[in-house]
């Protein structure tokens, strides 16, 4: 278990202030010019080293991703997006620390845009987070009314402005492109990548884009030092992470905890166990509804992390776990999500348009079992009709879900079937 | 220079290239939906995937830049996969109404779902319905059909330049519309149903009316305004149905103008189907051998000097030449084709071209419209201005009225007083490489349009726009039946009288007889109590007053020269027959001539041709552009102090034709007075 001086997010739980006074108490904003005063190269090498992986999803190098900004920004700026339009189902990380930590995001956006060269960041938060927004509109204020933020922010002789930016209410401006079109103003559509946003993205200009949780653990790494922050998790999978649990457990929670934690111990020691116990578990979506769910018996020996989790077919995704114990009807969950995934396609490029309203269709009726067993393969094959043929990821995770409830409980949809059949005969 | 590989072949193209296009350059077909040649790439409909070597996934091929070393493959069974895949996903909403659909025969769904779907459907479930929209006169709609390709909405931002259509929703709800309920305000609207892939953005007028394989084609010229588009005549049974454009990258690219493509249904009403001869005050129908004994008849013993001829707006180039030729054989040097009035100096063929010509607006960098509105007046060089504006940052100047160009201009003035100091515009101009002015035609008509077309030539040589290889001195005409009377000298010979000297002299009762070709801009007591020779095809304006009317044919019934503005002389093929007894306007010359007792020596049009060839190098090279050398023209004058004028009061009803069209009518209500606020009166004889 993760000591208490080991933990990066002192305040989740909104024990103590949020505000500025109270987080310079937990030792944010302390001496952060010495931290700048390190240069460029230096920061981008000490969180390279660290190891750290996007907390967003896709889990890519943090240092590496900085890395690929241009280091001569006298033609075109470069610009820090900050992605907290947190709408994964299951996934409440971001919202608790901009709810009660919201200056470890502050000054890691300051850290972090000093190293990509960007004089210039945006938070993009998510429309429906309104006390959240109004929590972090005032970090913002406090830092800029204490010279944090700003012309010479922290003392540090570098400018910096900070911009909090509300979303309207759509899970698609959270994929990295379509939150630019939707800060430049356009209607939130992903767009084709190449070009990649680290050579054209906001404005057409340099930008680099990070979830909330991995800007905020960045000043306690440059203080703490990558060794440090590398010390925990298995190779390539290090640090510590917001973990976010819900679902059937006694004890919902977000927890901070080292990465590759089994997931039994995750469970039974922050979230109070499974209802009912471990043996009532059925399954669970380890991260965020895109994952494929996992069902007890790899639940049993698995490490929460990027490759473990991987290994498994299925990710650790944004960490959050959705748990069901055995009263779940676990086709209809899955219809929900894929439910959810159509509603939330942006319509722009075909398959996903087209194909996510029809596997939800497809699975509305085997939820009854109003369907033919080739249709299982049928789903499946549909599925493979969107994966990788679409603009963004969206396609891919719409089929993700559906592809574990298959590979994991095909004979129950089955049995489904057929009992619909029998008592439909009768 | 990348040099890749695609399907084992390997090429090389120039850089920018996209893998799509360089599969076309091998002649290897990628289907492909939302990709245009001349719209930007979103890579939305997914069907154009390829496969390439060390990617993860296939790659929306008209995205990717091609790069050296790249191997692509379009025939594996990835690419089959992925398209059927794509093919399929387009289906499941689709209606399978292709028997009713206008599109059924010439739509790319139908096509590529034939060559690169399934055979069969899987969708079991409930299709999707979208409300269908009303876009106005023009466009016609079942949304149903919709594949949210946006080329629609890309046209219109991007080509069009009124972004009135958008796409609303998410997901499956997605829709095109225009937000708030209106008619799409663009002259370039009917283009829509051209890029449209599939039915739901049909022709409105065209609804129902015939099917692709039912119709004869005829490659033409269009006559509606002075660009010369390029077009394709559809006829069935001798009417004629349709016209849509045809690829001419020096013209109209691939596009046309709303009022070219669909005032058409203008041909089929109030046509002159026999001659006419006034008898106790009233047009009554003649033989076409009374008809020519009456002209001949009120000619008889008539000097020169008492006879003119006026040509219209439409009239073509052989009967502007036979009826030059039997106004010198009659003794007459009265003649012009310029029936607005104006009168600048012809001497040299330079001082009224669109000397850039339409493809050089693609080069030029600095704009100057002068009493022009080339929305209005030419959508299309309107199209390629904003083309170009779009590629850099295009200085533009405007003098004369304020209007939405769909770009944007610097506005220096209303009037000719601009035209002596053009302000922070002159050091523009004078830094461009290339700069161009365009000056409206419209301008010319005023009382001082002679002593502008001088100052505006001053302009020209003043700021460089003329050089080694670069004309920028162009003249914006709107009627190409007065381009090809200036290119055939159907002006005022030595001591004739000019349009406004003739009009006036008919009402003074020292001119006795006018032949008018067509002239339907005049009113008809200008004409005072001249004995007027109609020879035309519409029972407009010039008809009503004549006292014999010649039947002649409309631009889709003969065939015939045209001189666009640039100066260029294009072949209008004849598409159906004429109706009735109508003929061949140079026939109806030429048989007159004979009535006349001054034979023209022409039996055949090719004898015209030929004589053509011979009287200008541009008719010698049809189609091509034979450019003028610069000559000094004009006499300075003093300037009015008035401001500039439109030229064009309502751009859907400009000539006989489009006054007869009932789409025309409704595009004037629906459209025009909607956004210009006027109150244009329709007056359709239809």
């Amino acid at each position: 278990m993760l000591a208490d001086q080991d933990r990066i997010f002192t305040n989740l739980y909104g024990f103590q202030g949020a505000d500025l006074k109270s987080a310079q108490a937990r030792g944010d904003w302390d001496n952060t010019a010495a931290i700048l005063a390190k240069g460029r190269e230096a920061i981008i090498e000490e969180i390279k080293n660290s190891e750290l992986r996007g907390r967003g999803g896709a889990g890519f190098s943090t240092g590496m991703k900085w890395s690929f900004m241009p280091k001569d920004t006298s033609t075109k700026p470069s610009y820090l997006v900050i992605n907290a339009d947190e709408s994964e189902p299951g996934t409440c990380k971001d919202r608790e620390i901009i709810r009660h930590d919201p200056h470890k995001l502050v000054e890691g956006a300051l850290v972090a845009g000093f190293a990509i060269g960007a004089h210039a960041a945006y938070i993009y938060i998510r429309g429906e987070f309104v006390r959240e927004a109004q929590a972090l509109q005032r970090a913002v204020d406090e830092a800029y009314a204490a010279g944090l933020l700003g012309k010479n922010a922290a003392k540090s002789g570098w400018d910096f402005d900070l911009y909090v930016h509300r979303g309207a209410g759509a899970y698609i401006c959270g994929e990295e492109t379509a939150q630019l079109e939707s800060l430049e103003g356009k209607k939130g559509q992903p767009r084709n990548k190449p070009p990649f946003p680290a050579g054209a993205g906001l404005y057409g200009c340099p930008t680099t884009i990070n979830n909330v949780e991995t800007i905020s653990v960045v000043p306690t790494i440059m203080r703490r030092g990558a060794a440090w922050f590398a010390g925990f998790g298995r190779p390539k999978n290090r640090g510590t992470k917001l973990f976010c649990i819900s679902g059937h457990v006694n004890q919902p929670c977000n927890v901070e905890e080292a990465m590759s934690i089994p997931m039994k111990e995750l469970i039974e020691k922050h979230a109070g166990g499974i209802r009912g116990g471990w043996d009532n578990l059925l399954a669970v979506i380890p991260g965020g509804s895109s994952c494929p769910l996992l069902p007890k018996s790899i639940c049993d020996t698995v490490l929460m992390d990027f490759d473990a989790l991987r290994e498994v077919n299925s990710g650790l995704g944004t960490a959050g776990l959705i748990v069901m114990d055995k009263s779940t009807d676990i086709i209809k969950v899955i219809t929900r999500l894929a439910r959810f995934y159509a509603h939330e396609s942006c319509g722009q490029c075909t398959p996903c348009r087209e194909g996510t309203g029809w596997m939800y269709r497809i699975m509305q009726r085997m939820v009854d079992g109003r369907a033919e067993l080739h249709e299982i393969d049928m789903l499946l094959d549909i599925g493979t009709e969107i994966e990788g043929k679409t603009i963004c990821a969206h396609g891919d995770a719409s089929t993700w879900p559906i592809k574990g409830l298959f590979r994991h409980f095909r004979p129950l949809v089955e049995q489904r079937i057929l009992d619909y059949r029998k008592r439909v005969a009768a | 220079m990348p040099k890749l590989t695609i399907d084992g072949t390997e090429i090389e193209v120039a850089g920018g290239t996209s893998v799509l296009q360089a599969c076309e350059q091998l002649g290897i077909e990628v289907p492909r939906f939302c990709f245009h040649d001349r719209l930007s790439v979103p890579a939305n409909c997914r069907m154009c995937l390829v496969e390439q070597e060390k990617a993860p996934k296939p790659v929306p091929s008209c995205a990717v830049a091609c790069a050296d070393g790249m191997v692509i493959k379009t025939n594996t069974d990835v690419v089959k996969k992925a398209r059927q895949g794509v093919m399929e996903m387009l289906l499941i909403n689709h209606p399978l109404d292709c028997p009713i659909c206008d599109q059924g025969g010439e739509c790319d769904l139908q096509d590529q779902a034939v060559a690169y779907g399934y055979d069969r459907s899987r969708y079991n479930e409930v299709k999707r319905a979208v409300t269908d929209k009303d876009l106005g006169p023009v466009v016609k709609t079942v949304m149903t059909r919709c594949i949210q390709c946006t080329r629609c909405v890309r046209f219109m931002d991007e080509i069009a330049g009124t972004p009135e259509l958008g796409l609303t929703g998410r997901g499956e709800d997605v829709e095109i519309t225009t937000y708030v309920p209106h008619a799409l305000s663009s002259e370039l609207s009917g283009n829509l149903v051209d890029v449209c892939p599939v039915g739901a953005l049909t022709s409105k007028p065209y609804a129902f009316t015939a099917r692709p394989w039912e119709l004869r084609k005829t490659e033409s010229i269009d006559v509606f305004d002075a660009v010369g588009s390029n077009i394709r005549i559809d006829t069935r049974g001798g009417e004629v149905l349709r016209v849509l454009p045809r690829l001419n990258e020096a013209i109209n690219e691939e596009w046309l103008a709303d009022k070219s493509r669909l005032a058409i249904d203008g041909l089929k009403r109030q046509r002159l189907d026999k001659p006419f001869v006034r008898k106790d005050g009233k047009l009554q129908p003649a033989s076409w051998d009374e008809a020519f004994a009456a002209v001949a008849e009120r000619l008889k013993g008539l000097p020169g000097s008492r006879i003119a001829a006026l040509s219209g707006d439409l009239a073509d180039v052989e009967s502007q030449f036979l009826l030059r030729e039997l106004m010198d054989k009659l003794g007459s040097p009265h003649r012009d084709c310029r029936q607005d009035g104006a009168e600048f100096d012809v001497s040299t063929p330079t001082a009224w071209r669109f000397n850039t010509s339409i493809a050089g607006i693609d080069k030029a960098d600095a704009i100057l419209l002068i009493g022009t509105n080339p929305r209005h007046e030419a959508p299309l060089i309107n199209a390629r201005i904003r083309k170009r504006w779009r590629q850099l940052d295009l200085p533009i100047g405007l003098i004369g009225v304020k209007a939405d160009l769909t770009y944007d201009y610097q506005y220096l003035g209303a009037g000719p007083a601009s035209l002596k100091d053009l302000g922070t515009f002159a050091d523009k101009l004078r830094a461009a490489k290339n700069p161009m002015l365009i000056l409206g035609a419209g301008v010319l008509a005023r009382p001082d349009g002679a002593a502008i077309h001088a100052r505006v030539r001053e302009i020209a040589e003043q700021f460089g726009l003329v050089k080694d290889g670069w004309n920028g001195f162009n003249v914006l005409h709107t009627a190409t039946g007065r381009v090809s009377g200036l290119e055939v000298g159907f002006v005022p010979e030595q001591g004739g009288k000019s349009t406004r000297h003739i009009l006036d002299q008919a009402q003074r009762g020292d001119i006795d007889v006018i032949i008018n070709l067509g002239a339907d801009e005049i009113s008809p007591e200008r004409f005072g109590k001249a004995f007027v020779v109609y020879i035309g095809h519409h029972g407009d304006r010039g008809a009503h007053r004549a006292d014999v009317v010649l039947p002649g044919a409309a631009y889709t019934e003969k065939n015939a020269l045209y001189v666009n503005t640039e100066g260029r002389a294009q072949a209008a093929k004849q598409a159906v027959f004429p109706p009735g007894d109508a003929k061949e306007d140079w026939k109806i010359v030429r048989a007159l001539s004979e009535h006349l007792g001054h034979i023209l020596p022409y039996n055949q049009q090719a004898d015209i041709r030929k004589a053509l060839a011979s009287y200008s190098s541009i008719f010698a090279q049809v189609g091509k552009l034979v450019p003028a050398p610069w000559a000094a023209f004009g006499a300075a004058g003093p300037l009015v102090d008035q401001p500039f004028r439109p030229t064009i009061e309502n751009y859907y009803m400009t000539d006989p034709i489009s006054r007869a069209s009932a789409t025309m009518a409704q595009c004037t209500e629906e459209v025009w007075n909607v956004v210009y606020g006027a109150q244009t009166k329709v007056a359709c004889h239809g």
